[in-house]
C-alpha cells in the first residue's frame, strides 16, 4: 500500500521523510498536487492552511493510511517499521475497552509481551496523568481525556515519527495545554512531530518549521518565524493577516 | 370437554411437578439448541467478521448469500441432512440419523446464517469506526478480526440471542432428522407438535410455557447484560 522508497543508511542530517511530487485524486477532483517536501528528523513541523488545502489528506499520505496518485513518499534512515510512527486524528478513536486496554493493544500490536506491556501502559498512564482512570471505559473519559490518552496511546509504541491532524481543535485551553506537554516531550526525547493546525498561536509556540497550504499545494515552507511573521505567498499573507479568502482567490 | 383454564391449571401442575419426563425432554432441547448455537457461533462469527472487515472479490455476493440463507426453510434443511445422513446418503455410513447429532447439525445450518449476516452487520459498522486507526496501528488481519469481535461482544449477544430463539422454537428439521423418538430425540417443539395431534393438550401446554419462560429468561438476561455494556459505553 504504501508507496515508499527505504534506505538503510541512517543519517541525522537528512530529513526523516521526504514527499516528492505528492498528489492525490479522489472522483476525478485533484486535491493534491505537486507536493514536494522534506521533513526534518528531530523537528516540529507544522502543516497549517485552510479548509480543504489538503492538511488531514497530507497527514494521511505521509503516514501511509492513504497511497497517492502521484508521486512518492520516501523514508530516509532507519525502515520505517510501524513502530516507526504514530498517528493522532482529529476526533480520537477509543476502543470500546478500559483506558488501560486501550493502551496494552497498542504494545500488543507491536508484538511486546505481557510483562513489558504493563509496565509500559503504567509508564503512559501516568504520563498522560490518567493513572487513576485506567480502569474506567475509554469512551467515558471527557475529550480531552481521550485526546490525552491517544496521544499517550501513539507514544507508547515509541515512534520516531509522530502525526498529529489538529489534535486539540475541540480542547478548552488546560487540555490543549496538557496535549501541548505531551508532545513536546515526546519531542525532547527526539521524536520528529508533523502536526495539523489552525491555531497561529500554537504554531508560535510548537512550531519549528511551518508549511503552508493552500487548494492542495504547498504555498509556503520555512521556518515558524519567517512563514508567520514574514510570509512571502498570497495566500499565507492573507491567511497571517487574518483577511477572509476562498479556495480561488489566489 | 376442558375449559382453558382447566388446562391450563393441569399444565402448570405438571410443570410443579416436574417429572422425569418433561425434564428428559427440557434437557434434550436444551442440549440440542446450545450446543447448535454454539457451533454457529463458532462458524459465523469469524465468518460474518471477514465479510464486514475486508473488502475483497465476491464479498458483495457472498453477503447476499448469506442474507439469503437466514430465511433458509427448516424443513428443506432437514430434508438435505436426512439425505446426507440417510443409510444410502454419503454420510450415513456415520449413522447419525434419528441422534441429537443429526438434530444439532440440522440446527447448526439453519443459525450459522442468521449469526453470520447480523454479525457481518455489526463488525461492519464497528469496523467504520475503528478501520483508520486499526490502519496507523499496523493491525495484521487476523487481530482486526479478534479485536472486532471482542469490541462487539455486547452487540454479538443480541446475535447470538437470536439465534438461540430461531434453534429453540424449531421443529420441522428437528423431526426430520431427529424422529421424534421418545427418551432419545424428542425435543419440546416437536412433543408439543405431537401431544397436540394426539389431543394431550395439558402435556402441550406445559411445554409451551417452559418454552416461553425459557425464551423470557435468556432475553432478559442477555438483554440485562447488554444494558450494563451500554452503560459503561462497551456496546
Amino acid at each position: 500500500m504504501r508507496d515508499t522508497v527505504m534506505e538503510s543508511a541512517q543519517d541525522c542530517a537528512a530529513p526523516i521523510l521526504t514527499a516528492r511530487d505528492l498528489g492525490f485524486a479522489a472522483s476525478g477532483q485533484v486535491l493534491l498536487q505537486g507536493v514536494d517536501l522534506e521533513i526534518a528528523r528531530g523537528r516540529r513541523t507544522l502543516v497549517m492552511g485552510a479548509n480543504g488545502a489538503g492538511k488531514s489528506l497530507l497527514l494521511r499520505l505521509l503516514h501511509g493510511l492513504l497511497p497517492p496518485s502521484s508521486g512518492a513518499v520516501l523514508w530516509q534512515g532507519a525502515r520505517p517499521g510501524r513502530t516507526a510512527q504514530a498517528m493522532v486524528f482529529q476526533r480520537p478513536v477509543m476502543l470500546r475497552r478500559s483506558v488501560l486496554a486501550n493502551l496494552r493493544f497498542a504494545l500488543r500490536v507491536q508484538g511486546l509481551g505481557w510483562r513489558a506491556r504493563a509496565a509500559r501502559a503504567q509508564e503512559a498512564l501516568e504520563m498522560a496523568h490518567l493513572t487513576d482512570k485506567a480502569r474506567q471505559p475509554a469512551r467515558l473519559l471527557s475529550g480531552g481525556e481521550q485526546q490525552r490518552l491517544a496521544v499517550a496511546r501513539a507514544l507508547v509504541c515509541d515512534p520516531e515519527i509522530l502525526f498529529l491532524d489538529e489534535p486539540t481543535s475541540s480542547l478548552d485551553p488546560a487540555s490543549t495545554q496538557m496535549i501541548e506537554d505531551l508532545v513536546n516531550a515526546a519531542h525532547v526525547r527526539g521524536v520528529t512531530v508533523v502536526m495539523v493546525t489552525h491555531d497561529r498561536g500554537q504554531a508560535r509556540r510548537m512550531g519549528d518549521e511551518v508549511i503552508f497550504l493552500h487548494a492542495g499545494r504547498v504555498a509556503e515552507t520555512g521556518p515558524r518565524d519567517q512563514v508567520l511573521d514574514a510570509p512571502r505567498s498570497d495566500a499565507a499573507k492573507a491567511w497571517m493577516a487574518g483577511r477572509l479568502y476562498t479556495r480561488t482567490d489566489f | 370437554m376442558f375449559s382453558f383454564g382447566d388446562m391450563m391449571a393441569e399444565a402448570l401442575g405438571l410443570i410443579l411437578a416436574w417429572d422425569r419426563e418433561l425434564s428428559a425432554i427440557v434437557v434434550l432441547s436444551l442440549r440440542v439448541t446450545l450446543s447448535a448455537v454454539a457451533l454457529a457461533c463458532l462458524i459465523g462469527l469469524p465468518l460474518g467478521a471477514l465479510i464486514g472487515a475486508f473488502r475483497f472479490p465476491g464479498r458483495g455476493a457472498a453477503s447476499v448469500a448469506l442474507n439469503a440463507l437466514m430465511g433458509l426453510p427448516p424443513v428443506v434443511v432437514g430434508l438435505f441432512v436426512y439425505l446426507m445422513l440417510s443409510a444410502s446418503g454419503p454420510l450415513g455410513v456415520l449413522q447419525l440419523l434419528y441422534t441429537p447429532t443429526a438434530m444439532i447439525i440440522a440446527q447448526t445450518i439453519l443459525v450459522t446464517p442468521i449469526i453470520a449476516a447480523l454479525t457481518k452487520q455489526v463488525v461492519e459498522d464497528l469496523h467504520g469506526e475503528y478501520a483508520e486507526q486499526f490502519a496507523s496501528f499496523g493491525v495484521s488481519a487476523r487481530a482486526r478480526v479478534v479485536a472486532l469481535l471482542w469490541d462487539a461482544r455486547y452487540s454479538l449477544l443480541t446475535v447470538a440471542l437470536a439465534g438461540f430463539g430461531r434453534a429453540v422454537a424449531e421443529v420441522g428439521a428437528v423431526l426430520i432428522v431427529g424422529g421424534n423418538i421418545n427418551h432419545v430425540t424428542r425435543v419440546m417443539t416437536t412433543t408439543i407438535a405431537l401431544e397436540t395431534s394426539k389431543g394431550n393438550l395439558q402435556l402441550a401446554l406445559a411445554l409451551g410455557v417452559i418454552l416461553l419462560g425459557l425464551a423470557v429468561v435468556v432475553n432478559a438476561g442477555v438483554m440485562a447484560l447488554r444494558a450494563s455494556a451500554v452503560r459503561a459505553a462497551y456496546a
